[in-house]
């Protein structure tokens, strides 16, 4: 794994991470790994069906301390703190830091749509922000990374080699200049190295 | 790099202005909706024009009122659905409708209505609960074209499974086929449904209190204004609910983070439905 990125002392303020089909067990991978006291915000979009999901919580529970939350509409975005966009809902970041949901039509036929979170999140967070695509079958995404390579933040990717579906990471690839093709171990430890104090 | 951080600020400073210009030519005040929705749906409605930055569609909107016309279009463009989350209708039925049956009438409002189908959803649900001839249903939105649409209650006929769907899980009593007969592509609802309902034009942000009800239903608007337009409408709400009034709000929405949430009691946590203290 090539950590030449990582030796700037450059410091992030968010992660955003966009996973589809397989992503369950993607995120699984890489949350798991992360310390318990980390010091920025994590948020999520997870295609995954419309229903509400109280198991799913718990599917993550077990593997990492942080609070997972799948937030209100205008909840504050809190360090530490992992948030998934909820089902049937886009979720977007305010200039303010609260987040935003809205049942605005699909975009790339999924909502919540990681397009929606990352375009907002991009704007806010500028140079400060880590965008992650993980596995999926579609194309969502890619524009998201294109305004977060715009506006300075590092751009990470699942090496669709060893992805469950690997469309998705391959047309970020296709689409931008990415930063880092990962697997999902390395993943796993560059975030933890990029969300310690 | 540095330069392109700017574009953003500029930009941001262009959507500003532009709101500024809707609401001094138009009286449209979207100043205070949430402004990441907002910018997006502004972006998508440049993306589909011939013009190249935000402060053009700033002049073509204040020269040009048919252009402004298709961005209000735009602007309101949304989805909805019968019985949209199943679990909350349910609720209604069990726990919510069996108080209000001792009241001699019951009025409603529906705020931020859409194309109806949330309204004539509650209409089904208060008829076979035996309530709907002695309900008053006021059914408002700020979208003159989509309060139309809402008043003719046509829907493509491809809607139908999913809300028949939607129907059964909500605990619906009757054959959903019951309720509407098809025509074309089209399904056309009960007339009877509609008897009870007066669709009318309201702006939740510029306009006031209109008469006491014992239930506002407000899903899925609130999402769409920033935390003060929020404070704004809890206000609207409480002076406009009679003691003991029901709240219900969409999935995701709360008056937890509000300055009013010491006006509403929780009734029904998951459900977000409330109770006017
Ligand atoms: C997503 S739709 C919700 C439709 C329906 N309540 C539902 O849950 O299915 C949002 C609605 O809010 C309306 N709306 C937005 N701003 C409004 C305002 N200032 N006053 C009244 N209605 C408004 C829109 O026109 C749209 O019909």
């Amino acid at each position: 794994m090539n950590h030449a990125f990582l030796e700037t002392d450059k410091t992030y303020d968010a992660i955003v991470i966009g996973a589809s089909a397989g992503g369950l067990d993607a995120l699984r991978v890489i949350l798991n790994q992360l310390p318990g006291d980390f010091v920025i915000p994590i948020l999520i979009v997870l295609h995954r069906g419309k229903e509400k999901t109280l198991f799913f919580k718990r599917y993550f529970v077990d593997f990492c301390s942080s609070d997972i939350i799948e937030p209100e509409d205008k909840e504050a975005v809190k360090a530490g703190c992992i948030y998934f966009a909820p089902p049937d809902y886009h979720m977007m970041v305010e200039m303010d830091k609260t987040l935003s949901l809205s049942v605005d039509p699909p975009v790339n036929w999924s909502r919540p749509s990681i397009d929606v979170l990352f375009e907002s999140a991009a704007e806010v967070y500028k140079e400060k922000l880590v965008g992650v695509i993980l596995t999926g079958a579609n194309k969502d995404g890619s524009v998201g990374f294109e305004k977060i390579k715009r506006l300075g933040g590092l751009l990470v990717v699942q090496d669709p080699a060893t992805a469950t579906a690997s469309k998705m990471p391959r047309v970020a690839i296709e689409a931008v200049a990415v930063d880092c093709i990962l697997t999902l171990h390395d993943i796993g430890v560059l975030l933890s190295g990029l969300i310690k104090s | 790099m540095g330069c392109r951080v700017g574009n953003v600020e500029n930009e941001n400073i262009e959507i500003e202005l532009l709101l500024k210009a809707i609401y001094m030519k138009y009286g449209y005040d979207f100043r205070n909706y949430s402004r990441a929705s907002v910018k997006r749906r502004i972006k998508e409605v440049l993306g589909k024009s011939d013009l190249e930055t935000i402060s053009e569609v700033q002049h073509k909107i204040l020269n040009d009122r048919v252009f402004f016309s298709v961005m209000l279009r735009h602007m309101s463009i949304n989805v909805t659905e019968m019985f949209r989350d199943p679990s909350y209708y349910r609720i209604l039925r069990e726990k919510i409708l069996p108080e209000l049956s001792c009241l001699p009438y019951i009025k409603r409002w529906h705020a931020g209505c859409y194309s109806g189908e949330e309204v004539y959803s509650m209409a089904i649900l208060l008829k076979e609960e035996g309530l709907y001839y002695k309900t008053m249903i006021y059914a408002t939105d700020f979208d003159k074209e989509i309060l139309e649409k809402a008043k003719r209650a046509i829907f493509p006929v491809e809607n139908l499974k999913s809300y028949t769907n939607n129907y059964k899980k909500a605990g619906g009593l009757e054959s959903f086929a019951d309720y509407y007969f098809c025509k074309y592509e089209y399904a056309l609802l009960d007339k009877s449904l509609k008897e009870n309902i007066l669709f009318s034009n309201h702006n939740l942000v510029t306009d006031g209190v209109f008469c006491e009800v014992d239930m506002i239903i407000c899903r899925n608007v609130l999402i769409y204004f920033n935390r003060d337009l929020q404070n704004q409408v809890f206000k609207l709400f409480s002076d406009s609910l009679c003691k003991n009034g029901f709240l219900c709000l969409g999935s995701k929405e709360t008056v937890r983070l509000s300055i009013h949430s010491k006006d509403f009691k929780d009734l029904v946590k998951e459900e977000k439905i409330y109770r006017k203290a």
